[in-house]
């Protein structure tokens, strides 16, 4: 099943007009400004954002749960062994040890993304992106059909011609959880680790269950979005980097077509 | 599955980003990218307080206290006059209260005991991440300054301590908004008992709603300035000079 109302707002006179029944080799207008502009600001954001917070997590590499938590008592993740310093520099900001430099990254670069995500989300909402593009259809949450697009995944068969023009299921999925769930948990639970937004909004700590739960859901969250980062760039490489990209700078996405019998 | 040339466009790409990252530590050290990132404190500092007002921070029960309430940062003071303090239990020291003040003040331990006190249990949060949730006891830091009585200028209250990191002494400070919160207090008493040379005997300051850094300890001398410029490194703490780490310590 395909959308009845194209999400196309294409400029006029640009690109062959595809009509409803686009074709394998077909540009179509795929990714509208927002979403473009919205993509790459939170790329960079999530990119100085992971850096520098596992910086951060240098400097106390154990997660406990609960209202307190500290060396003397039992932590639940505790990766403090060998130098003590788990992460290695290629992954942190700055790449020598420094709280002090990488709170200033975090915590700058914070407002950013508290400032941009209510923003998208609001515009993804209203505007019908979530709607339209995100949210998955009855019959695409049936087992079966998810199973089987793990499967056609697994074995490296993307959607190609007309298939290709909307997101699959999992892609609606992993987008969705993204900026509903994992963009949303950064937030809360980094606010919920501000002794002064502990003042004045205790909801914060009872909400997560305690200060040390929020700092663990915290770096879970953070995991979740950096397993999300890696598939993601493998998907984009496997599925043709250069359509895939252009598409996310210009918007126009050209419908791929099958591997095998191709004309 | 053959490796094709847009896949090696894709492994070319991942590596330019790799070589991003590199690039980071120049952009950390530009003078110009770094004051934008430390003015995105004053920021958080006016938008936390104008969220907040002054709200109090969490008082928690005697169950939720930390079993162990680990010290760090300056666990002893090496100088010979507060070696004799302490051996004496603090009973010929005073606190010093000086600067932008009415009258000056001398006040020994016994005097600070004195005063109306509060009692509050509450969760410190070190800048590295870990909490740790113990009870406080002392006078109202607002009670000491309504004694010493404030002139006009005074903008900032400075905290000057016994003991010295790296060979340079500690100092912290707040500004007025903080000062006169009602749990910001002068503890002497830690979970019941005299506050520990390793938890900044005789005296270490509580503010409840900042990190950990700000809980200045072995507190001798406290005086009231128009301006942190002109004092140490003229950003208002130890750490703060030394490390830039944030003097506003909300978040």
């Amino acid at each position: 099943m395909k959308d009845a109302e194209p999400n196309d707002a294409r400029p006029s006179g640009q690109a062959p007009n595809p009509g409803p029944a686009s074709l394998p080799g077909d540009l179509i207008y795929r990714h509208r400004l927002p979403v473009r502009v919205w993509h790459w600001t939170n790329a960079l954001i999530l990119l100085v954002m992971l850096e520098s917070g596992l910086m951060i997590f240098n400097a106390h590499p154990r997660l406990y749960w609960g209202k307190f938590g500290a060396n003397p008592d039992p932590a639940w993740l505790d990766l403090s062994g060998g130098d003590g310093i788990p992460f290695p520099g290629w992954v942190t900001l700055p790449s020598y040890y420094s709280l002090a430099d990488a709170r200033l990254w975090h915590l700058a670069v914070a407002w950013l993304l508290v400032l941009s995500l209510p923003a998208y989300l609001v515009w993804a909402v209203v505007g019908g992106h979530v709607r339209r593009d995100l949210l998955p259809r009855r019959a695409e949450l049936r087992p079966g059909h998810i199973w089987h697009d793990i499967a056609a995944h697994a074995r490296l068969r993307f959607p190609h011609g007309e298939a290709a023009r909307s997101y699959n299921v999992l892609q609606k999925l992993a987008y969705g959880a993204v900026l509903f769930v994992l963009l949303p948990g950064m937030i809360l639970t980094g606010l919920a680790m501000s002794p002064a937004m502990d003042a004045g909004f205790p909801v914060l700590l009872d909400m997560f269950g305690g200060r040390q739960s929020a700092r663990s859901i915290h770096f879970i969250c953070a995991f979740g979005l950096a397993v999300f980062f890696v598939v993601h760039i493998v998907m984009v490489i496997l599925a043709g980097p250069i359509n895939e990209v252009r598409s996310m700078l210009s918007g126009w996405y050209r419908l791929p077509a099958a591997r095998e019998g191709r004309p | 599955m053959i490796v094709t040339r847009r896949h090696l466009l894709g492994i070319g790409t991942a590596g330019v980003g790799g070589l991003l990252l590199g690039g980071c530590d120049r952009l950390n050290e530009a003078p110009g990218v770094r004051q934008g990132l430390i003015d995105s404190e004053g920021l958080t500092m006016r938008a936390q307080r104008l969220l907040i007002g002054d709200a109090l921070a969490r008082e928690y029960a005697e169950g939720d206290m930390s079993p162990n309430f680990r010290s760090n940062g300056s666990v002893s003071v090496e100088s010979g006059a507060y070696r004799a303090h302490l051996a004496q239990g603090f009973a010929q020291w005073t606190l010093r209260v000086d600067g932008l003040v009415q009258r000056p003040l001398d006040l020994p331990l016994a005097a600070l005991k004195a005063l109306p006190q509060r009692e509050q249990i509450t969760r410190h949060d070190c800048v590295e991440g870990w909490s740790a949730i113990g009870k406080w006891q002392g006078p109202q830091l607002s009670a000491v300054l309504a004694r010493a009585g404030l002139l006009r200028d005074a903008r900032y209250v400075v905290f000057h301590c016994a003991d010295r990191l790296g060979g340079k002494p500690y100092y912290e400070s707040i500004d007025l908004i903080d000062a006169f919160h009602p749990q910001t207090i002068l503890a002497w008493r830690m979970n019941d008992q005299p506050l520990s040379e390793a938890h900044g005997a005789p005296l270490r300051l509580r503010v409840e709603r900042q990190l950990g850094y700000k809980q200045a300890k072995f507190v001798m001398r406290i005086e009231l300035r128009r301006s942190l410029a002109g004092l140490y490194g003229g950003k208002g703490g130890f750490w703060e000079d030394d490390r830039d780490y944030a003097w506003y310590a909300g978040i």
